[in-house]
C-alpha cells in the first residue's frame, strides 16, 4: 500500500502514476483525493522489489514535488469487493467527539464501515460537520434504526437508508 | 437447453444498439427461452436483456418479485419497450452481470410509463416506481448499448432519497 501525501498542486497524480508505470507497477484499487489543501493518495501497487526499493523508486518525484511517499507490505486482495447494504448520513454543528461517538454507537450496533466521507462546511464562526458512512449491517438494519434514535437525541441529524443493490 | 454465456464489458456486443423485433415467432420464443435459462443461473439478478448474450435484438425480461416490500408485476418479458413518461429522479446502486464485482451509483427516473409488447405481439402499458423502474432503466440501456458504467455518478454526490426519521 502506497501512500503518497503533500501540499495540492497540478500534476500529482499524473506524475506519481507515470514514475510507478515506468518502473513496471501495477495499480490496484485506490483512493485519492484533496483534504484541507493537501493531496492525498493510498492505491494498491503490485511491484517486483521491496518496499525500501520502490520508497527509493519514487524519490525523485516526491523531492521534486515535495510529497511525503510512504510504502506498507500488504497482503493484497483484488475482486474481494465488499457490497454495502446501508448507508449512514449525520449532520450538526461541529464540536469534538462526533466521529467517536457516531461510529462507537454504529459499531456496537454491529456496523463495519466501508466507505467513511466526512467535511468540515458552514462558516468558520459556526461551522457544520457532515458525514457519510456506507457499510454493512452485520446485526441487520433494526439494530442500527434503533442505533440513530439515540444519536438523534445528541442534536445530531442522523439518518439511514438500506442500499439495495440491482444487478440486471 | 444449455446455458449461454453471459458476455462482459469491454465486449463491443454490449455497446451496441438492438434491432426492433418484427415477428413474434418460435425463434423470438428461443431468444426468451434462452434469456430465462440464463437469467435462472444467474447470481440473483432481477433482469437481464438480450444483448448481455450478443443477441441483437429488443428484448428483455424483468423480475424483481424476490424483493421485498416492493410494489411490482411480476415476471415480464418485455419485446420492443419503450418508456414513454419519467418522472422524479432518484440515486441507487446497481451492478451488472456484465460488469463482474464492480457497483456505482445510478441516478434513475423514480416513475416511468412503459409500452411495450409480450411474446405474441400483444402491447401492453404499465407504470411502475422505484426498484422495479429502475431495473427497468437498466435493461432497456443494455438495447441502446448502454451501460450503468456511462452513467456513474460520484459516491461524494449526496442524492440518496431520505427516508426521514420522526424524534
Ligand atoms: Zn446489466
Amino acid at each position: 500500500m502506497m501512500t503518497v501525501v503533500g501540499k495540492d498542486q497540478v500534476n500529482i497524480v499524473a506524475r506519481v502514476t507515470q514514475q510507478l508505470y515506468e518502473a513496471n507497477c501495477e495499480l490496484g484499487e485506490a483512493s485519492m483525493l484533496r483534504l484541507g489543501g493537501n493531496f492525498s493518495i493510498m492505491m494498491m501497487v503490485a511491484f517486483a522489489g521491496d518496499a525500501l526499493e520502490l520508497e527509493a523508486m519514487m524519490s525523485s518525484v516526491a523531492d521534486d514535488m515535495d510529497l511525503r511517499v510512504h510504502v506498507d507490505v500488504i497482503e493484497g486482495q483484488l475482486h474481494a469487493h465488499s457490497l454495502p447494504d446501508v448507508c449512514v448520513h449525520v449532520s450538526g454543528a461541529d464540536r469534538p467527539g462526533i466521529v467517536a461517538q457516531v461510529a462507537g454507537a454504529l459499531a456496537k450496533a454491529g456496523l463495519s464501515i466501508l466507505d467513511l466521507e466526512s467535511d468540515v462546511a458552514g462558516s468558520e464562526q459556526s461551522p457544520i460537520y457532515v458525514m457519510q458512512i456506507e457499510g454493512c449491517a452485520t446485526l441487520g438494519i433494526e439494530a442500527l434504526e434503533k442505533a440513530i434514535v439515540d444519536l438523534d437525541k445528541n442534536g445530531l441529524d442522523v439518518s439511514l437508508n438500506p442500499i439495495e443493490t440491482l444487478i440486471g | 437447453m444449455p446455458i449461454k454465456n453471459i458476455l462482459t464489458y469491454p465486449d463491443v456486443r454490449l455497446k451496441t444498439e438492438a434491432e426492433s423485433v418484427v415477428k413474434f415467432d418460435s425463434s423470438l420464443h428461443q431468444v426468451v427461452q434462452d434469456l430465462e435459462d440464463t437469467m435462472a443461473e444467474g447470481p440473483g439478478a432481477v433482469g437481464i436483456a438480450a444483448p448481455q448474450l450478443g443477441i441483437s435484438q429488443r428484448v428483455v425480461i424483468v423480475d424483481v418479485s424476490s424483493r421485498k416490500k416492493i410494489k411490482h408485476h411480476g415476471h415480464l418479458v418485455l419485446i420492443n419497450p419503450e418508456i414513454t413518461q419519467w418522472d422524479g429522479l432518484v440515486t441507487g446502486r446497481e451492478g451488472c452481470l456484465s460488469v463482474p464485482d464492480y457497483t456505482g451509483n445510478v441516478v434513475r427516473a423514480e416513475c416511468i410509463h412503459l409500452s411495450a409488447f409480450d411474446i405474441y405481439g400483444e402491447q401492453q402499458q404499465f407504470e411502475m416506481q422505484g426498484f422495479e423502474a429502475r431495473a427497468v432503466q437498466h435493461e432497456l440501456d443494455h438495447l441502446d448499448g448502454l451501460l450503468f458504467l456511462d452513467r456513474l455518478v460520484s459516491r461524494r454526490h449526496d442524492l440518496f432519497k431520505r427516508k426521514v426519521y420522526q424524534k
